[in-house]
């Protein structure tokens, strides 16, 4: 029996292991990864500071462990060269693989903007529990005495940003944070809402530089400590020992468009996950859903939904995603938020009548979104009746 | 005197549960033991059983 074949030991490579071992124990599964196959729980990355939690600490289950468990045959440390969707073959570094059935679990890449300087080959982004680990060393350092003078530059005031910022000024670091628009994730929420969050972080200790991009990151020309000096265009200049690019992630389709498959934003799957080859399926960060309107959808709970139908698919039972209701929880403690976001291009606007609630109202008000922040993110459960999907 | 509260933590999302503040918004009072959090009860940010929690120190 060919096996199933997965690429990728993200959340979305191992979450569909273990949803499909719930279903079938027999069908032998291959997961191949580039790096070691350690699960550990991504979001983690973001508070792993104010928790005092090393890299190491951040592993979850170690791959030895799930190997045991899921019944599943690891190739870490391996790259996966070429595809062949007609053979149902796979090349990589340590070997040719058939498959009965292939899982793209390739996830998504730190996006980076072209910048100028003499230093700009030092900014770092975090995308895995390695890259983690880089920037933790770089920050932490050798003497930890110093750490309370440190200070850490973040391109972006998204999600990510806005949680490593928060994570990196609890732990007593001096952050800054830039970002072209006029405040904090401001493309998920309503003004007020994202103003609350710019004053709480503020309050915490977090400088902002909004309106405004980084354009140049050089040694600091005094050659002394800190290290680096980060040119804003608009002409201010921060000297910093780090830097940190936080400023999005776009879906790896490399390996799903050398195999030829279908791919747009990213790796494009019907609403059974079923990529343009009927053998290869795809999910999580890479994975462009029919399911959710052609979009790509980031976060834990779209990989957990996508994971249980792929399952279920692949065990022999056709099954057709449908996309709950996701809120998403903003891991910034200094103000709390729950997140339920509208459909993009959907009709309507966000009323409040209270300082920690706002709605998304459509056509015929019909509420369509929400956000909480604060002690009004205990209201979660009660908004996420009133949506309808 | 009772036993010091102890937390929980996903091990899929990274969500941790902390008896001593339980979970009002799912009728989960503060001080409850994770022995008594029922087995229905999902993880709110990722939605796995109560089984995919293991106990930390943090």
């Amino acid at each position: 029996m060919q096996p199933l074949i997965i690429i990728g030991a993200g959340l979305a490579g191992w979450t569909t292991v273990r949803e499909f071992r719930k279903l079938d124990a027999a069908t032998p599964v291959m997961l191949i990864t580039a790096d070691s196959g350690d699960f550990y729980a991504k979001p983690s990355l973001s508070n792993a500071f104010a928790q005092g939690r090393s890299p190491a600490q951040l592993v979850s289950t170690p791959a030895a462990k799930l190997v045991e468990t899921q019944n599943v045959t690891l190739r870490a440390h391996t790259r996966v060269r070429a595809i062949d969707p007609v053979r149902r073959v796979v090349t990589t570094s340590h070997g040719k693989f058939a498959y009965r059935d292939l899982v793209l679990a390739t996830g998504a890449q730190a996006m980076r903007v072209p910048l100028a300087g003499d230093a700009a080959g030092s900014v770092l982004s975090v995308n895995s529990l390695q890259d983690f680990s880089a920037f933790h060393a770089r920050v932490v350092g050798t003497d930890s005495s110093q750490n309370h003078s440190k200070h850490i530059v973040i391109l972006g005031a998204g999600l990510i940003g806005c949680e490593f910022a928060n994570d990196l000024a609890g732990a007593g670091y001096r952050v800054s944070v830039v970002d072209p628009a006029e405040r904090p994730l401001a493309a998920l929420l309503p003004a007020q809402a994202g103003e609350q969050l710019q004053g709480a972080l503020a309050e915490l200790g977090v400088t902002w530089h909004f309106g405004c991009t980084v354009r140049a990151v050089d040694q600091n020309p005094d050659k002394s400590d800190p290290a680096l000096r980060v040119s804003l265009s608009n002409e201010v200049q921060v000297l910093t020992d780090t830097v940190l690019s936080a400023i999005g992630l776009r879906a790896d389709t490399a390996l799903a468009q050398t195999t030829g498959l279908a791919c747009e934003r990213g790796i494009v799957v019907d609403t059974a996950l079923q990529t343009s080859d009927p053998h290869i399926y795809a999910l999580g960060d890479g994975a462009q859903y029919a399911s959710a309107g052609g979009r790509t959808l980031p976060f834990v709970m779209p990989i957990m939904s996508a994971a249980r139908a792929l399952a279920a698919t692949l065990a022999g039972q056709r099954t057709e995603l449908v996309f709950p209701l996701m809120p998403v929880t903003i891991k910034t403690p200094a103000l709390p938020i729950v997140v339920a976001a509208p459909a993009p291009g959907l009709a309507g606007q966000w009323t409040s009548n209270d300082p920690g609630l706002w709605q998304f109202m459509g056509a015929e008000n019909r509420q369509h979104g929400f956000v909480l922040t604060g002690q009004h993110t205990a209201r979660r459960g009660e908004q996420a009746r009133l949506v309808q999907v | 005197m009772s036993n010091p509260t102890k937390t929980y933590l996903c091990i899929v999302c990274g969500f941790v549960y902390d008896e001593a503040t339980g979970r009002p918004e799912d009728g989960i009072v503060a001080g409850t033991r994770w022995a008594d959090v029922p087995d229905s009860w999902a993880c709110p940010d990722c939605g796995v059983a109560k089984a995919d929690f293991e106990i930390v120190e943090i």
